[in-house]
């Protein structure tokens, strides 16, 4: 861990303790078997707390603390699996409009989210893998504004979220990062069917037929949204590598607090080397991806010149380590760790959805490859 | 590439092969998914029943047991080759689970003459179904700790206790269970005990995997009356045959192959979901060449299993358990491989918007993290290759 300032601190302990008391894992699986998706109660505890804010800027109604503070919180919702539309709102929604939209967007906007009343989606990916050049849902100019048409899936928090930002195909074929537009769309004006996902967040996938938007519902320059939004969503991937990096520490807590207490062989697992070795590897590589986590979050917050190469780094490494630890915690657990009733499947199905989400790991080495031009 | 049958093999085949062509149903080929080990003892529909009643009737479910007790009476030759030709036209065989797998082969070898003609015949015809009572909530990986007592009553034994994790034991007629009937020793005071599902004070508690499945469950044994001529070997002689058929577990969960969901080569489902580059190449390199590597290790591990069971005269042996870890290793890459490829249509749970066959791939795929638990984990395998395989001994 990091040397964290007094309020930095402050955050993360305030953090731990709430998810612990309001929001723990059973929470979860309570919400889950009632086949609920959105928990707006503990969303507006979020907004009284200030997390909503973290990353609005003061004169909008944050704090402005910074990306370094909301991993903080990111890493302890990820912890205990907590479900919330904080990730889509606050931390990829705020960053979008505060890096892309004008000053009467922002007003609009931010203070809303600051205080918890706007919840915000983003949504970009339209078949199995993300990729924002394959954008094909179509904007199209007319007298009066523009005309979407298309579907888009997966969108996360996409049932709850009052603002929708659509990414949009305004000119070229899909392939290209170049011809993209991002338009704000009032939920009530799109068809939202809900998605049964397997670690049973809010997903939504949405139909945009014929939908009329009116030219000030266009964020940033027309056909130029992609990069300013690849560099936002390099934010979020560091926020997911945050929420990963929590779900991997407490998969190996829960794991190593197990392996202490279950006798076989007259002894308890912890005893024998073998299981030694994997967890001693394991907490390795959870050291490696927490240097990677902080210090992306401290290159966005410093506008270091190697925020892109770490945010790829932070999303790649903590895919695979989510991977890596879920399937061992569910190995080490032998047989109750298979069921239902124990909270290893849990975690192994969430680490899944947020390894696909924004890009998994050959899409992130990919990425990292070309950057550095090899 | 087939390598030419001995004459006598020639024949077999053709008769075989012609055998098949009269009575496999078309209708079932490459419809194995649904008679996976754990599977209702009379599926739906007419063709699968009247292809079971062929098989049964010809003994070839079961195909190298004795003839006299319902098994076809082929030599491991002639096994094999029924099981190409069926391979050949998706033929699968309507008989198998754990009782042909495990408690058959074990039964054969240790049993008296009159609990083989009482137990052989219903399974070679696929009639009953058993389950395996070994695990215990304190004894898993270190099984002979188990706890479930059989007191001697005279006339017959008095079980009392509890099983966990007990496959199919809520559909099981049988289960061939390990009980303690002396406790001042370990593993000498194990009995391999055949006890009557249906028998007064047995109660079966379904659990529900991770997967949404529910295969298994807990066995709660209280006062459960079991006759004395169900014990099999002699009262010490429990933890031999309980290995033995934990062998026979190992080579047919090492041999085991995916039984739902996406079922074509991975690197055929990369092209569809992921793409292709200008030249027809999945546009994924990184995934490319991870698809090789399990191509290679898929291969490399069927070689294994055939080539253990052409040097292994007479069943399973000390390399079930290096084919056991293989095959967790190739079964597991190879799930979440199509995880991977398949996206975010790969992680559907329930409803619109997902495949059948994109649903039951992550169901599968889940499932089969349990076969690097079952039958003996993965540790315990390798623990096995250490001590048994290469000599080295734990550090006193
Ligand atoms: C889907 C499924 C079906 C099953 N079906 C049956 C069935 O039909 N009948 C039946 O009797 N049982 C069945 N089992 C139980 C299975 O055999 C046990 O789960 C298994 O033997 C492990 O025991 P355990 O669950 O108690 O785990 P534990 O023994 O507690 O092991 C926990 C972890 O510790 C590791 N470990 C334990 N000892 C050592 C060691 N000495 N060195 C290194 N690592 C070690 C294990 O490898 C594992 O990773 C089934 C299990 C599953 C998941």
């Amino acid at each position: 861990m990091a040397v964290l300032s007094a309020e930095q601190t402050m955050l993360k302990d305030a953090a731990d303790g709430w998810v612990r008391e309001y929001a723990p894992v059973s929470a979860f699986r309570k919400m889950r078997d009632a086949g609920q998706a959105q928990n707006p109660a503990c969303y507006q505890d979020m907004a009284d707390m200030g997390w909503t804010g973290i990353l609005i800027p003061e004169e909008y109604g944050g704090s402005d603390f910074g990306l370094t503070a909301m991993t903080l919180v990111m890493e302890e919702l990820g912890r205990q699996l907590v479900v919330s539309p904080l990730f889509s709102t606050a931390l990829l929604g705020a960053t979008i409009i505060a890096n892309m939209a004008d000053a009467r967007q922002k007003m609009a906007w931010l203070p809303a989210i600051a205080d918890g009343s706007l919840r915000v989606c983003l949504a970009v990916d339209e078949g199995a893998h993300h990729d924002i050049r394959h954008t094909a849902l179509t904007a199209t100019q007319t007298d009066d504004g523009f005309v979407l048409n298309g579907t888009k899936t997966h969108v996360v928090d996409g049932m709850q979220a009052e603002l929708i930002l659509v990414l949009a195909r305004s000119d070229g074929t899909p392939g290209t990062a170049d011809g993209l537009s991002l338009f704000a769309v009032q939920g009530k004006h799109i068809q939202r069917k809900p998605l049964g996902v397997l670690d049973r967040r809010d997903y939504a996938e949405m139909t945009f037929d014929g939908v009329k938007v009116a030219p000030d519902a266009l964020i940033g320059p027309l056909n130029q949204a992609g990069p300013r939004l690849e560099q936002a969503l390099d934010i979020a991937r560091i926020g997911l590598a945050a929420e990963m990096l929590g779900l991997s520490q407490q998969a190996f807590d829960t794991t190593l607090e197990y392996l202490k207490s279950r006798k076989q062989f007259d002894t308890v697992l912890a005893q024998f080397q073998a299981i030694q070795h994997r967890m001693a590897d394991l907490f390795c590589q959870i050291e490696l991806v927490r240097s990677v986590v902080e210090h992306a979050a401290r290159s966005v917050d410093g506008d270091a010149p190697d925020r892109t190469e770490v945010a790829i780094m932070a999303k790649s490494m903590a895919n695979d380590l989510a991977n890596l630890m879920t399937r061992q915690m569910v190995q080490l657990h032998g047989g109750i760790g298979m069921t239902d009733l124990h909270d290893a499947g849990l975690y192994l199905k969430r680490a899944r959805a947020l390894e696909a989400l924004f890009g998994n790991t050959a899409w992130q080495n990919e990425r990292f490859a070309n950057l550095h031009g090899y | 590439m087939n390598i030419q049958d001995a004459p006598a093999l020639s024949g077999f085949r053709a008769t075989v092969r012609s055998w098949l062509a009269y009575n496999f149903p078309p209708s079932l080929a490459g419809r194995s998914e649904e008679m996976a080990l754990i599977q209702p003892l009379y599926p739906e529909g007419e063709d699968w029943a009247a292809w079971k009643t062929a098989m049964a009737d010809k003994g070839w479910g079961v195909p190298t047991w004795p003839k006299e007790l319902g098994g076809g009476g082929l030599t491991k030759a002639e096994a094999r080759v029924l099981a190409e030709e069926m391979a050949q036209i998706g033929a699968y065989s309507p008989i198998g689970g754990m009782a042909q797998n495990m408690f058959g082969p074990t039964l054969l070898e240790f049993g008296t003459e009159e609990q083989k003609k009482r137990h052989i015949p219903p399974v070679a015809r696929g009639e009953i179904r058993w389950c395996q009572g070994y695990s215990e909530p304190g004894a898993g990986s270190d099984l002979a700790s188990l706890q479930t007592r059989a007191e001697d009553k005279g006339d017959h034994y008095l079980v009392n206790g509890q099983k966990i994790w007990t496959s199919g034991s809520v559909h099981a007629h049988w289960c061939f269970c390990l009980v303690r009937t002396d406790r001042s020793k370990k593993h000498e005071g194990i009995s391999f005990l055949l006890i009557d599902m249906a028998s007064p004070g047995i109660e079966v508690r379904p659990l529900l995997l991770m997967s949404g499945n529910s295969t298994f469950g807990e066995v709660f044994f209280t006062d459960v009356k079991v006759p004395k001529e169900n014990l099999v070997g002699g009262l010490t002689e429990g933890w031999t045959i309980a290995k033995r058929l934990m062998q026979h577990e190992r080579s047919g969960i090492g041999a085991r192959k995916q039984t739902h969901g996406e079922m074509r080569p991975v690197d055929v489902v990369a092209k569809e979901y992921v793409g292709r580059d200008s030249e027809g190449r999945i546009a994924d390199y990184d995934l490319r060449s991870r698809i090789t590597r399990h191509k290679m290790w898929e291969r490399a591990h069927r070689l294994t299993v055939e080539r253990v069971a052409e040097e292994s005269k007479a069943g399973p042996s000390t390399a079930t358990s290096v084919l056991k870890n293989a095959g967790s290793i190739m079964l597991q890459t190879r799930g979440e491989l199509l995880l991977e490829i398949m996206g975010m249509k790969g992680l559907g749970w329930y409803g619109e918007g997902y495949s059948e066959t994109e649903l039951e791939t992550l169901r599968v795929t889940l499932q089969n993290k349990a076969h690097s638990i079952y039958g003996g984990t993965y540790e315990i395998q390798n623990n096995i290759i250490a001590k048994r395989i290469l000599g080295m001994q734990d550090h006193q």
